[in-house]
């Protein structure tokens, strides 16, 4: 017999699950990577084209620009969101007076889907009826209205404001759990040896926070780069492609122009930078719990 | 001694509401545009709080046929894609913790590495097989693949909930002379029901505030989800359309912050209950 009675009843009680992932999800994705290699369009026949699409890819100028946008957007949000959320989180701990009624009211853009992030800062941006000309040019900053999402000088700190926004309560919450973890008594004991909050932080907080600070950091750069919604209502990726991230610029190949082979090859140099990124992530982990 | 320590104090509330001013003011201003009267809003120097109170706005939603049926589409997914992830997840989860096998690592493997894939690798080959089997532009479709997108993170929090029910629990129903079924219902079920409570809430949102697989699916306007409808909404943007879209806004997120600041609750009561435990 192939399998024990008990691993029988397992496996029962898991079929849905394996059914599920193996056909919506583990064979689509084995299937989206190869017909990353091939010319499909939609409707016709599927042929194999070796590494012709990421020849293409590597002379494409829209792609380098869609490449460097979504890094630049990817460093410069993750890297705000995580530091701004720790500052929050940082706050938060304190445990003074109000905190659970500000952690609510802070959860608040977390809860806002991508597409309404996009609409509220669309509002925010108007040029003529939007809270941001009209606060700056009450207060002195501006004499002419601007017109944030449309302008090239503008557009990227435009969108990259609006993307900060929304994540910045979760890294908050997330690292504001981790930052409860921590025992009180290290810091009366620091205390005592005459440390001050400066030392605490560096030498207590930041040490027992890594392993979720790196987890917050990697999972939040993941989200960052595969980004669509957000930017899909803010500019769908104007002006002159100039906020046409990644995910943008594999939609529309794949679904406006129906280049789906292409568009699957995009998604394949996503997944290679990715795991890249992840693959550098875990060798420091390692490093470091070697170095334990 | 006394006077800094109070004046950190303050130092501490001013920080965190400066924080809270830059994170609602962006809806605190949309929620006040959808209650202004269209001249107002155009009105050249608008201020930040209604002058005026129209609910016009909100009535020419709920009036136009659209939004509200996009909505009704959003909640009918969202509903039943829950009930089966819900479902399916959670007598998967007691399998994996109470039969130890290498599906297990298989699964739970598979759950971690599908995160690094951009959705767009799954989306095309999906859409293709969707295609085929004339589920594009379908809300069954649509909810299938909500299933499929929540289950692995659903199937994660169950899994670590289950994990921390003592097996003893159950041996000593069984013992009592309580059945399978019966130990499943009497015993788990009470308390695995804050983490289905938290992970039914999350895969609703999710499917709620959910946006890339929608737009690609769905193409008949009579079926367009919330989110689809709004993005199309603003892209239309004439002048006289910020209102209505500010109360469309404001009716479409309602329900999230509603939901999450019950889950907010439900998942501390669980990680306190579960700290306890351990």
């Amino acid at each position: 017999m192939l399998y024990s009675k008990k691993e029988f009843g397992q496996l029962q009680l898991l079929l849905p699950v394996i059914l599920l992932v193996t056909v919506f999800s583990l064979v689509p994705l084995l299937r989206g990577i190869y017909l990353g290699f091939t010319d499909y369009r939609l409707g016709d026949p599927i042929t194999f084209n070796g590494i012709e699409n990421y020849i293409q890819l590597f002379k494409d100028e829209y792609f380098w620009s869609s490449f460097k946008i979504g890094m630049v957007w990817t460093f410069i949000v993750t890297a705000l969101q995580v530091s701004l959320g720790l500052g929050l989180a940082l706050l938060l701990n304190t445990k003074v007076r109000f905190v659970s009624f500000y952690t609510i009211l802070i959860l608040i853009p977390w809860a806002t889907p991508p597409i309404i992030r996009g609409i509220l800062w669309r509002q925010m941006y108007e040029p003529n009826t939007g809270a941001v000309n009209i606060l700056l040019s009450n207060a002195g900053l501006i004499s002419a209205s601007i017109n944030w999402l449309s302008s090239f000088e503008y557009v990227i700190p435009a969108v990259i404001v609006a993307g900060v926004w929304g994540e910045i309560s979760k890294a908050a919450i997330f690292l504001l759990a981790g930052l409860q973890t921590i025992s009180n008594d290290l810091y009366e004991a620091s205390k005592i040896d005459g440390a001050g909050i400066w030392d605490q932080f560096w030498h207590i907080t930041l040490p027992v926070l890594k392993p979720v600070l790196a987890a917050i950091i990697s999972l939040t750069f993941m989200w960052n780069f595969n980004t669509f919604g957000i930017i899909w209502v803010l500019t769908q990726g104007g002006p002159g492609g100039m906020t046409r991230l990644p995910m943008l610029a594999a939609y529309e190949e794949g679904f406006k122009y129906g280049y789906i082979g292409y568009a699957a090859a995009i998604g394949n140099v996503m997944v290679i930078i990715l795991s890249l990124m992840l693959f550098m992530y875990i060798r420091v982990q390692l490093r470091e719990r070697n170095e334990s | 001694m006394k006077k800094t320590i109070s004046f950190s104090k303050i130092a501490i509330h001013g920080l965190i509401i400066v924080y809270i001013i830059f994170l609602l003011f962006p809806l605190l201003w949309v929620v006040a545009s959808s209650f202004k009267p269209t001249q107002e809003i155009y009105s050249g120097s608008p201020t930040i709080f209604p002058q005026q109170i129209s609910f016009d706005h909100y009535l020419s939603v709920i009036n136009g046929q659209q939004i509200f049926r996009s909505m009704w589409n959003s909640f009918v997914v969202g509903v039943v894609s829950t009930l089966i992830v819900v479902l399916i997840a959670v007598p998967s989860a007691y399998a994996m913790v109470r039969y130890q096998s290498k599906v297990n690592n298989a699964i739970l493997g598979w759950i971690l590495v599908s995160q690094i894939f951009p959705v767009i690798l799954v989306m095309i080959p999906l859409y293709v097989l969707l295609r085929y089997i004339g589920l594009t532009d379908s809300l069954t479709g649509l909810t299938l693949i909500y299933v499929v997108w929540s289950l692995p993170f659903v199937l994660w929090i169950m899994h670590g909930y289950v994990k921390s029910i003592p097996m003893e629990l159950e041996e000593a129903a069984v013992l009592d002379g309580a059945t399978r079924t019966q130990v499943i219902f009497k015993v788990l079920m009470p308390l695995l029901l804050p983490a289905i409570g938290a992970s039914a809430l999350f895969a609703f949102i999710s499917a709620w505030n959910e946006f890339f697989f929608a737009l690609v699916l769905m193409k008949s306007p009579a079926l367009a989800t919330l989110q689809v409808e709004l993005a199309r909404y603003t892209g239309m943007e004439g002048q006289a359309r910020t209102g209505p879209l500010a109360a469309a806004s404001v009716i479409a997120t309602l329900p999230s912050i509603v939901l999450f600041i019950f889950m907010r609750k439900w998942l501390t009561k669980g990680l306190v209950s579960g700290a306890l435990k351990g």
